[in-house]
């Protein structure tokens, strides 16, 4: 650039962008297939001007002075098409000849990436790698006075319940009178949360049905996933297959026109219908699909017209307080379904969550109650909220666990955990941890998009393009040109991978605390932290 | 690991027994306290058969205040057990004023009152006067209940029955339970010392309750006053016993459904497996993890017998028509019953719910997977 060029105030030097592309010359085999596959176009062929001067020792000799050209890769500035750091180009260069590399500084890209006045959308999670939930430890180990169990060899029931469970009295009263019991369904504790069809790729949802039903039909773990706000294939809404997932409505409504028209042709009753009222990546707005992923299938299962944003509205529009919000709306998916199926709310975890709770304990109807954390993940939210809104998953379920201790029903309305559990991958101690803090399970999201899928998303800012439907994976994509990289059967053979893993290393973590014959949920004598102030918090052991 | 003796005898019989039983067994416990409870009880105590009894141990003013209290609510004594213990006391005994076993007569105006009632009351009497006494550290009350005395005490079982002379003819018992402590994870607090008694239902455990917090917050939650205490983990085998029988009015049989139900696919070829679902899905909260060997007994006298299903814990039955114990080891019953037919001793497993009723005619076993009797 010459000296006198005019700058503006976004104009940017690599330096200033995330993300720096090294790129090897004398490895580059100039085959394009980097610049081709950059989901942002940050990297562009270009050729480069060089000038070489030859002397010689010899003085007297002639000097010569060469202008040369070479051919090569130039990294943009422009901020729209600043470098994500996705490495796709190093995945698929045959030389290795280019990496991303993150900048040693703060990068001053993310004061630029609100042109036009819109503010940064993204998918993905909170940009903050650090995890509470990594640092509670499980410290009652079983020496001696009560034998420690052989998490190889002995039996275990590790399963929990999903729906509203009467006081026993109660129970037994309407068992001998034929009374109306709720229905409670008892599932494995490890859920995949609502991702919906529309924010994964085809092949990502099939890849996760698919697995799903393998681990309940070949290896009888009745694990659960969650469709999220979008819908559900016809095809899976009128197979067996049904009973393993729990159908999503939320505030857009999105699909529930096809479910409701398929449920006379049911064959199987869903697990659950969970209500979304928030969610932990952004607290307090609704869902968003932008319009780059909303072509004709996914218009067509949403029963909307194609190519427009979807968002949400933060809350259900045709209702205005917590008793038709909840309780009615709560009544009315029971009636849909025949009293069959158990209907519950997820709400972002919040300061304000035990007011919902208190209520749910007083509806004989709420068959559980999900909360989702900050460090929850999604397909498309601003910058803003994912950073910055949201209530930490654990003491926001330790607060709901004892304040149904305190009224008594701790066993009549599950808590299900979410949002953030194995962050830094360590997903059987995080799902443990919040289970003896009082969750009956915990929903897990990010966590399976990178085991089941090799999504590349980090807390530290990594691609999170999802919002745009370039997944450089395939898995938050619509566009095939990109989802067929995605092979369905090996993402259900990571889901099972996933889960039976996730099984030995739960039992790995309770049997040496002497549990095996039921989940040690609000087993909080078992835990402890290595912060004062935590501890208090969590009301679990001071540890150092 | 603590050691356990239980034995129902047609004719009364002296604590010294058990005892016995608890010493020949030493090897398994430390001797650092011993705990015993009588029922259906013989002697002067045949007489007066509704009559509460308070059992516990006092200082001289805590006696007074006892005596204060009582009189304010109209109990007259009825009849008491004297225990003059020597000056001093064997090593590792504390030195206490008054070991009480007082039997009372009912205020007047409580005899219209129903059964229900009045066991209501004497429940609220025992905590009260815990209550009273954990203030001024005055008084420990172990049990206040009809034909039912308790003795717990800090050292080894047959060194503290020696000194507090337990052989002695006005205390003899159809039903004894006695339980030699291992002194473990809690200070030694004669509130943590098994058996442990709640209006009518006893129990005594071998082993560590590993899901105990979450059962003490579950029972503690169910807003009944008897749900207290929780000094040991073991003390919830007694709560929920009662919670199973007096809450839930369920037999038993169903006690062992309770605290360890059969997995799902047992569950699943069990002939009453609608109801069993049920009551393991509303009763998840207090599933025991044990290893832990439950004994205890009813209010018609019964003594019964549980493995949780682990079946890491000792616990041997035998015995003869008129007589029958069980034990954490074998010598302990040799002890006790030695003309037994020893062929016919045997170790309930995990599935094994082992009763012997107040006839003390024969060994019922109850095998988790059987039917139900039918339910009431």
């Amino acid at each position: 650039m010459p000296s006198n060029r005019k700058i503006t105030p976004s104009t940017l030097s690599i330096k200033d962008l995330p993300w720096q592309i090294l790129w090897d010359k004398d490895r580059c085999t100039l085959c394009g297939q980097c610049t081709a596959v950059c989901p942002v176009q940050a990297i562009e062929p270009a050729v480069f001007r060089k000038r070489i001067v030859n002397t010689k020792l010899n003085t007297e000799a002639e000097i010569t002075d060469e202008h040369t050209v070479y051919y090569g890769i130039r990294q943009k500035t422009d901020p729209a098409y600043g470098c994500v750091g996705c490495a796709t180009c190093q995945m698929v260069c045959p030389n290795d000849a280019i990496i991303p590399i993150r900048g040693d500084e703060a990068d001053k890209l993310r004061f630029h990436i609100n042109r036009g006045g819109q503010p940064r959308r993204r998918g993905g999670r909170r940009n903050n790698p650090e995890s509470l939930l990594d640092r509670i430890k499980f410290i009652r180990i079983s020496m001696l006075t009560d034998p420690a169990l052989d998490a190889g060899r002995h039996e275990f029931e590790l399963r929990t319940l999903l729906g509203r469970v009467l006081p026993p009295e109660e129970n037994l009263s309407f068992l001998r009178e034929n009374g109306w019991i709720p229905p409670v369904r008892e599932i494995y504790p490890l859920m995949i949360g609502g991702m919906s069809f529309g924010a994964l790729s085809p092949n990502m949802w099939e890849g996760l049905q698919l697995g799903i039903a393998y681990l309940n039909e070949e290896l009888n773990m009745p694990v659960r996933i969650c469709t999220g706000e979008g819908g559900c294939p016809p095809r899976l809404l009128r197979s067996r297959f049904l009973k393993y997932v729990i159908l999503q409505i939320a505030s857009g409504y999105f699909g529930w026109d096809e479910i409701i028209h398929a449920l006379p042709d049911m064959k199987a009753d869903p697990c659950a219908i969970e209500i979304k009222y928030g969610q932990g990546a952004k607290p307090g707005d609704g869902g968003l699909l932008m319009w780059h992923k909303v072509n004709q299938l996914i218009a067509a299962i949403r029963g909307v017209p194609q190519g427009i944003n979807l968002p949400s509205p933060p809350t259900h529009q045709t209702q205005y307080s917590i008793e038709e919000s909840v309780a009615k709306m709560i009544q009315s998916m029971y009636m849909a379904t025949g009293f069959r199926v158990p209907v519950y709310p997820k709400i972002s975890a919040t300061s304000t969550a035990m007011a919902v709770l208190n209520n749910l304990t007083r509806n004989p109807y709420a068959a559980g109650l999900a909360i989702d954390g900050e460090d929850g993940g999604t397909g498309a939210a601003y910058n803003v909220s994912m950073n910055h809104m949201g209530h930490p998953i654990a003491s926001n379920i330790r607060d709901a666990y004892l304040t149904l201790v305190a009224v008594g029903k701790q066993n009549e309305i599950p808590l299900f955990a979410g949002g953030g559990i194995g962050k830094t991958g360590n997903l059987a101690a995080n799902a443990a941890a919040l289970i003896m803090l009082g969750a009956s399970g915990v929903q897990i999201g990010k966590y399976v998009m990178q085991a089941a899928a090799g999504c590349v998303g980090s807390e530290s800012d990594r691609c999170n393009i999802c919002n745009l439907g370039l997944c450089p994976k395939g898995i938050t994509s619509q566009d095939p040109r990109l989802y067929r990289r995605l092979d369905v059967d090996d993402v259900a053979q990571r889901v099972v991978d996933l889960f039976l893993s996730f099984d030995t290393e739960l039992k790995k973590i309770v049997a040496p605390l002497g549990r095996s014959t039921t989940l040690p949920i609000g087993m909080s004598d078992a835990i402890g932290i290595d912060d004062h102030h935590a501890a208090d918090r969590l009301q679990i052991h001071y540890v150092v | 690991m603590c050691r356990l003796f239980a034995v129902t005898s047609e004719t009364p019989i002296s604590p010294m027994v058990a005892i016995n039983a608890l010493d020949i067994m030493q090897e398994g416990h430390d001797g650092s306290g011993v705990g015993l409870f009588l029922r259906d009880l013989g002697g002067p105590f045949e007489e007066i058969k509704d009559a509460p009894i308070l059992s516990g141990i006092f200082t001289e003013s805590g006696l007074k205040r006892l005596d204060m209290y009582m009189m304010e609510l109209g109990f007259m004594t009825k009849y008491k057990i004297s225990i003059k213990i020597p000056k001093t006391a064997p090593p590792g005994v504390p030195k206490r004023d008054i070991y009480l076993v007082r039997a009372y007569e009912y205020p007047e105006e409580w005899e219209s009152l129903s059964q229900e009632t009045l066991y209501d009351r004497l429940l609220d009497i025992r905590l009260a006067l815990r209550r009273m006494g954990e203030e001024k550290e005055d008084m420990i009350v172990f049990s206040f209940w009809p034909d039912v005395i308790m003795i717990k005490e800090i050292g080894d079982p047959m060194q503290v029955a020696e000194y507090l002379n337990l052989d002695r003819k006005e205390l003899k018992a159809r039903v004894i339970m006695a339980q030699g402590r291992q002194n473990t994870n809690y200070a030694i607090n004669l509130y943590a010392c098994h058996p442990f008694f709640l209006q009518g239902f006893a129990t005594m455990t071998n082993g560590e309750n590993t899901a105990f917090i979450p059962i003490k917050e579950y029972l503690l939650s169910r807003r009944f006053s008897g749900y207290t205490g929780y000094q040991s983990d073991s003390e919830v085998f007694t709560h929920i016993l009662h919670y199973t029988m007096k809450k839930l009015e369920l037999g038993i049989e169903a006690y062992k459904h309770v605290i360890t139900p059969l997995n799902d696919e047992d569950l699943g070829h069990h002939p009453d497996r609608g109801f069993l679902g049920h009551l393991k899905n509303t009763c998840r909260r207090l599933i025991i993890d044990g290893p832990n060997c439950v004994i205890g007994c009813l209010t018609d006298h019964s003594i019964f017998m549980v493995q949780d299903r682990k079946k890491l814990r000792p616990g041997v039955v035998g015995g003869r028509p008129g007589m029958f114990a069980f034990s954490s080891e074998i010598c302990g019953l040799d002890a006790a019953i030695p003309d037994r037919d020893k062929a016919r001793d045997f170790q309930p497993m995990h599935l094994d719910t082992v009763v012997i009723g107040p006839d003390r005619r024969e060994i019922d076993l109850c095998r988790q997977t059987e039917k139900l009797p039918l339910l009431h």
